[in-house]
This record gives structure tokens, sequence and C-alpha cells, in this order.
């Protein structure tokens, strides 16, 4: 196995699913010629041309409804939104056609696309540009949600996402980007959406995250193994619809502890519905209320000093944490 | 009768030229243009004339009754209706290949029965029966028949000139010779997308014709009050798109409108805006006031002197190719099929609850081939 960045991971699987099946596409803002914003794309103009990399004037609601429509048609596009918060300007096109036109037409219309574009905060660029819909996405029947945390995942559920036959969108994250991992070369690597994954085994407690707050919860576990002597179990959701249930009940009835974290702000966030789940279908097995670290609900700040207390960082996730135990 | 055309020449022969011009300065085309002697009209057979009479009036006789079911409480929500514009759906659609396709916006009975779906499956939608066309999922402002290239019928004004766009980029990068025909009412050419659906439709060269079906009015706000610029077409020429004005009472110019616009994206591949002047008898919804924005009166000289289906069968039968008794009997059996159709929608079952969440993603429809796991649906009605 290769080790390899979260960014490269992509663009391999981008270039398989292109090799693989001609009605495979890429297009958004700077996706070719420029190589992509964050580079995800690099080298696929030269290798694919034009009519497969296409670059988009700035203009999402066209180029997104301009996807739904094709794929409508039986082409499989994958939009790319520079930043996930550019998407609010075609929400039209995402909410309303990619995730009802099937059931408005009876099943008679399918929709195989992928929106994808990093979903984050903490780098600085205010409020405008560091959403992270996955909540109002996961909200909206019709469409599915993925955040892989690990150069693996954005391999293997990138592929999974673009072979898909509903609409999937893809969250990643620009402070991901860079980080590397090993990731298996095999080209028939798939990971399936709606599958969890344990990101390290413990019993006293669960930190169930999702996206870059998955490395969040393995540093502050590690913390809690080094300082506290607590054997912190880190579940990875990776997908939040379809979510695995079955993997969040499982560690929730191991450890009878439970702490969510996630980048999005609280109120009516992916964990507001997890905590639900999670009181409903194994309220028994808790040893103490459910308790959540999001991000600090305002808008999101521009300056350092704010934004890393905003998001859920080591300390504050450490600290809630404690309270827990 | 008054035409504006950007091409001073609508004669089919120039068609190609025009495909590769630059958009032009307006000009005005006489008042008397006849435009049966034009070719794409002169060619038709008495036979394909009584059809688009009939088409017209069958979906006229439908509207009718769907509104009649409305007021009799058996239809629920919005309805849409098509009534004075049935030249402009049946006229464009006459004119398509079998590669050209349709998409529209929530006014879509007309373009639906035009392009061949059937009174029942229509009705049954309407009624939110089981054997409507979308399984009484959709309802009035989402019909689709894929299978007759039909996209559907869209809620949201102006959210389907970005599909339109797509569905011709798709027969583009496939190398069909077809275009997408996309219709929007005027109320719609207010909406951000459709410009840069333009933009992007010139920039990339590609097979869509955007028809304006002007009825006057977005909802009740007339369009002096509505928009700045007209005529509503000329907003093409900022992208380099062809574009141009006609009646939409005159099927036969509405023909010929669009059959110079579908050479023009066969041939050369490039768009085109043609806004159709027409009319709505009925409110915007049925349950929409009308008298607040617009008179009576008004209403009743568009019905008197640019009825669409009395003018074409006043020239079918000055033509010969019509007589009374024919047209009688046209009538009653549109009558008869619209009747027929909510008998049908009457007699249909409801869906069951138990079918609530069919239809919402492909993969928990086809089991057999799921890839994915977990937890999809997170109430379930089973």
């Amino acid at each position: 196995m290769a080790e390899i960045t979260y960014r490269e991971a992509l663009n391999q699987a981008l270039t398989e699913e292109i090799l693989r099946d001609p009605n495979v596409v890429l297009m958004g803002e700077e996706v070719a010629q420029f190589k992509g914003s964050y580079k995800v794309s690099e080298g696929l103009l030269e290798q694919f041309g034009p009519k497969r990399i296409i670059d988009t004037p700035i203009s999402e609601a066209a180029f997104s409804g301009l996807a739904v429509g094709a794929a409508m048609m039986g082409m499989r596009p994958v939009v790319e939104f520079m930043f996930w918060s550019f998407c609010y300007v075609a929400f039209d096109q995402i909410f309303n056609n990619a995730a009802s036109v099937r059931y408005m037409s009876g099943g008679l219309v399918n929709v195989p696309i992928v929106f994808r574009g990093p979903a984050n905060g903490g780098t600085n660029v205010g409020a405008t540009h560091s959403h992270t819909p996955e909540n109002f996405a996961a909200n909206t029947p019709g469409l599915k949600v993925i955040c892989p945390a690990t150069p693996a995942d954005a391999k293997g559920m990138m592929k999974a996402a673009i072979r898909d036959n509903d609409p999937v969108c893809v969250m990643e994250n620009t402070i991901l980007y860079n980080l590397k991992g090993e990731v298996p070369e095999e080209e028939d690597f798939i990971i399936p959406l709606g599958k969890a994954r344990v990101a390290c085994e413990g019993k006293d407690l669960s930190i169930i995250a999702h996206g870059r707050s998955v490395q969040v919860a393995l540093q502050v576990a590690e913390t809690l193994q080094e300082k506290h002597n607590v054997s912190v179990e880190v579940l990875d959701l990776r997908s939040i619809r379809p979510l695995d249930l079955e993997a969040i009940l499982e560690t929730v009835k191991k450890t009878n502890r439970v702490l969510l974290v996630e980048e999005n702000k609280p109120f009516c966030g992916v964990d507001a519905q997890i905590a639900y789940l999670i009181q409903h279908h194994a309220f028994d097995h808790l040893d103490a209320p459910v308790m959540r670290v999001s991000a600090i609900d305002v808008p999101q700040a521009y300056s350092k000093a704010l934004e890393n207390f905003q998001i859920p960082n080591h300390d504050r996730v450490l600290a809630k944490a404690l309270e827990l135990l | 009768m008054e035409s504006i055309y950007h091409d001073a020449d609508i004669n089919e022969d120039n068609a190609s030229n025009m495909a590769s011009s630059p958009a032009k300065v307006p000009s005005t085309v006489e008042p008397s243009t006849d435009f049966s002697i034009l070719p794409v009209n002169q060619s038709l057979e008495a036979e394909e004339k009584i059809k688009f009479f009939s088409q017209m009036i069958r979906i006229r006789r439908f509207e009718e009754r769907s509104l009649r079911a409305y007021q009799q409480g058996h239809i629920g929500g919005f309805l849409h209706l098509y009534i004075g514009q049935e030249a402009v759906a049946v006229g464009c659609v006459s004119v398509m290949s079998q590669d050209d396709h349709v998409i529209t916006a929530y006014r879509d009975h007309g373009h639906a029965i035009a392009v061949g779906m059937n009174m029942d499956e229509c009705m049954a939608e309407l009624l939110g029966k089981k054997t409507g066309c979308s399984k009484g999922k959709g309802g009035s402002m989402h019909f689709f028949a894929p299978d007759k290239n039909f996209w559907g019928g869209h809620g949201i004004v102006g959210g389907q000139t970005p599909l339109g766009l797509g569905i011709a980029f798709a027969l583009k990068t496939k190398g069909t010779q077809g275009a997408c025909l996309c219709f929007m009412g005027d109320g719609a050419t207010n909406q951000g997308p459709f410009y840069e659906s333009l933009n992007l439709a010139s920039l990339w060269n590609l097979p869509v014709i955007y028809v304006i079906e002007n009825n006057g009015y977005s909802m009740g706000t007339s369009e002096s009050r509505h928009s700045a610029g007209e005529p509503l077409a000329r907003r093409g020429e900022a992208f380099d798109v062809d574009w141009s004005v006609h009646q939409g009472h005159d099927l036969y110019e509405v023909r010929s409108a669009i059959s110079v616009a579908l050479s023009r994206a066969r041939e050369s591949s490039r768009p085109s805006v043609l806004e159709i002047v027409t009319y709505r008898y009925r409110g915007h919804s049925v349950a929409d006031p009308d008298q607040t924005y617009r008179s009576k009166e008004e209403i009743e000289e568009y019905k008197q002197s640019k009825d669409p289906i009395n003018l074409f069968r006043d020239k079918l039968l000055e033509e010969g190719v019509l007589t009374e008794d024919k047209i009688n009997s046209i009538d009653l059996s549109a009558k008869d099929e619209a009747e027929a159709s909510l008998e049908f929608a009457l007699a249909s079952p409801f869906p069951e609850v138990s079918e609530l969440m069919d239809d919402v993603y492909w993969e928990t429809d086809n089991p057999e081939e799921k890839s994915s796991e977990g937890t999809i649906f997170f109430e379930s009605s089973r």
C-alpha cells in the first residue's frame, strides 16, 4: 500500500472512474487549466482533455443545474464546488432538482451525480467560506452525504459515490487535503457508503465524529490514554446519510458513555439527530447523558484567535470528555 | 398582428445562414405575413393539420374538465391552466424530431398532452392517484415522460432553465443531433439562473432553445410592472444568442419560428431565445383572483380576436381541410376523452401509505443491486 495524501487519493479516484466510465465528467470552477483551486484535479486535463475535465464560469446555479440535467439524461457528472459554501447560490438545483426529481417523477428519472468540494472552517476565510452544510444535505431525502476523514476513505468513498445511481454530496476538507495515509492501489477498491469505521478501539468512552473532527477525536483519545488512563473508542461515521446506526449503537453499548463531536453548528446539526437515535435505541445503555462539542454557535469568525476556539479543538473536546467521565 | 424578428427573413432556406450570424438589430415583419405559405407549413398534409387542431382542442377540453374537477374538490393544491396558450405547445412539439427533447415549468399539462402523454395518466396525477404519470407523487406541476423525451414539469420559476441546458449538453456530448426546447414564462426571465444559462449556452455552443411563453403576467404582475428592457427575448443579445419575438395565437407562426431555431441548433449547435406572445384565460392558478390585475374585458377581447383554436379552425375551414361536422366530432371526442379521464382517475386507487418511501432513492427501489449499507430513512412508514 502506498502512502499518499487525501488530495492524491481523490485525484486517483477521479482518474480511475473517468477511465472506467465514459459518462463521467468533472466540471467546476478552475478544475481544468488551473488544475483545481486545491489541486485535486491536477493532471486530469492533460490526461482526459477538455471534454471530460470542464472549466466553468463562476455560475454555480447554472453548472450545477446543467449537471443535473445531464445526469437525468444518463451522464455521471462530478461537480466541484470550490467551497461547499458556494452551493448556497445553487441551492434550488441541488435541493429541489437533484434531490426531488426522482420522487416527483414517480421513479422515472434518476440523477446519478456527485457534488463535491471542501466544507470546513479553520482556515481564516470568514463566515461566507466556512460553511458545513452536511446537516442541510442530510436533512433532504433524495440526497446522500459523506464526509471522508482519511486518504483511504477519500478514495474508496469517492469511487463509490461516482458509481452510485443517486445524488451524492461529498464533503471534503481543505485542512485534510495534505493528510497522508495508506491507500490501497487496487482499482476496485471501494468503500461502501453508510459504513462507519472504528478509528481506535476503547472501552471507557466513545467519541463519535465525522470529517476532520475524527482527527481531533483521535488526538484527544491519545491524551486521555496518556494523561488520564482512559480508554477511548473513536467511531468515524464516514457517511451521514446513509448512516451506520448499528455501529453507533454498538460502540454506545460497549462504553456506555458518548461524546459527539462535529464541526457543524449545534442547532439541528448532524449530532442532534445522532443524540436522538442513541437515546431512542440505547437509553438503557447510557451511564451519562449524551454530550456534544460542535462549532460555537455564531457565524464563522475570521480571526484565528476566535476561529481556533470556535471549531471543536483538542482542548474543548478534552474538557467535555472529562466532564463525561 | 405584429411580429418582430431580429432576422428580417424567416424563410427556412435561410436558416443555416442565420445560424452562424450573431444577433442583429430587430426589424418588423409585415403585419400581413401569412405563415401558412412558408415551406414548413405549406408541406403539411391535411391529416397533420387536423391532428394539430385536435391536439389543441384536446388540451383545452382536458384543462376545462380538470378545472371543474378542481371546483368539485377532486383536485387539491395548485392548478395552473394552459387555456389560451395551446398553439404554443402544439406548434413547438409539431416540428420536433425524435431526437429533440422538452422541459418546462409548472404550467405543464399542455406540453404533456402535446408530447403524447395520455389524459388518463395526467388526470390521475392531478387527483393524486397511483395511476398518475408520477404515481401521485408529483402533482399538477410535475408531469414527466422520459420515454417521450419529456423531462418535466418543474415547480420553481426559472429552475428548469439550467436543466434544459444540461439536456442539451448531454445531447451534444453523446453526439446526438437533437435539441432541447426549454419552455419558461415571462416571469422566469427575471430569475438569475436563466442568464447564467444563456451565458453557458452561448459560450459552449449548446443546442438549447429557450421558449419564453409570454402570457403577459408573472402571476399577477403585468410585464410592464415586472420587466425593464423589452422585448424580453432581446436579453439573449447580450450573450450573442439569436433571438426573436413571435405571436403565439397563430400555430403556423409558432411552427415556423421553432423550426428555424431547431435548424440552428441541429446545424450549428447554437442556442436561441424565442419569445412567443400568448395569453392565459384563467388565473395564474385557478384559485387566484383574476380581477385584481386585469379586466374581464381584456380577457374577453383576446378570446374574441386571438383565440388560437378559433383562428386555426377558421383557417382550416378556409383551406377546406375541415368541415363544421368534422370540427364538432373532434370536439365531442375530446370532451368524451376528458370526461373518461376523470372517470378513470376517480376510479383509480390512491397510492398506499406503504408506497410513500418508494421512488426516493434508486438504491432502495433496487435492493438486489444495492451497494451502500446503513440506515437511509429515519422515520419509516413501514
